[in-house]
């Protein structure tokens, strides 16, 4: 059975780089309700920016194409996010979450994944060549004393 | 993202202010590069005083800025890196091999 968010949002948007900003902060301002302190909140956009970025450089190399995110809370203060593309997908998803693995030339440094990794509790990646990616993250958003 | 490049001698500071990120990041290495091919400097220090985010974008900034310094045969110092910019440094394992200093003046 599906659990059922507490709150959601849900954006689309079109995969420019000047997406990145907006899709950052847009989810850092969603995820302030859980009340997260300045290193968990940084920690988010942090997740967010290199998974959009990935879509945008990666997902529509030589087009522009359609992102999603959705930004979801979950009892006990925990946010999930999703992002996906309907891109060109990742040919060997493994060999991409490897440290200082890219693609992308001298551009990027290729710790993408890895920053989310240790940024996020979890982080899962399911790809299908030519029919896209989805990029799931979650993070439990510590309960502070005097939170009310 | 704002750039400010100055020359004193042959070290070469770089100011960053705003967010560095992939998209903002081309405009950084440019700015960087020109000001690198004018001032062939012996000391390269990178201010990250004024960024308010910064994602992994930064560290294949950091990596260029190494390679040529390396190149050059000078020295990369990033000075005034916040604490947000400090933890993707740490996350990616840069913080071990450049040097990072506080404020300039009290190096």
């Amino acid at each position: 059975m599906k659990v059922k968010p507490d709150n959601y949002i849900a954006l689309e948007f079109l995969s420019r780089s000047a997406n990145e900003g907006f899709a950052r902060t847009a989810t850092a301002a969603f995820a302030a309700q859980l009340d997260p302190t300045l290193d968990e909140l940084g920690d988010i956009k942090t997740a967010v920016s290199e998974a959009v970025t990935n879509a945008i450089v990666h997902a529509y190399p030589d087009a522009l194409g359609k992102i999603s995110l959705r930004a979801s809370i979950f009892d006990g203060n925990l946010l999930e996010i999703v992002v996906r593309d309907w891109g060109c997908g990742i040919a060997d998803v493994d060999r991409a979450r490897e440290p200082l693995y890219t693609t992308g030339g001298e551009e990027r440094s290729g710790m993408g994944f890895t920053i989310m990794e240790s940024f996020m509790d979890s982080l899962s990646v399911r790809s299908r060549q030519g029919k896209g990616t989805v990029v799931t993250m979650k993070r439990r958003i510590s309960q502070r004393a005097g939170r009310k | 993202m704002e750039v400010r490049t100055k020359t004193t001698e042959r070290e070469l500071t770089i100011g960053l202010r705003g967010e560095l990120d992939h998209h903002s990041a081309r405009e950084v290495v440019t700015a960087m590069e020109r000001a690198a091919d004018a001032a062939l400097p012996s000391s390269l220090v990178m201010d990250f005083g004024g960024v308010t985010f910064m994602d992994s974008s930064g560290i294949a900034v950091v990596m260029r800025a190494e390679r040529r310094m390396c190149a050059l045969g000078g020295s990369l110092v990033l000075v005034n890196v916040p604490q947000q910019a400090r933890r993707v440094f740490d996350a990616a394992g840069i913080s071990a091999h450049v040097r990072m200093e506080g404020p300039p003046d009290q190096a």
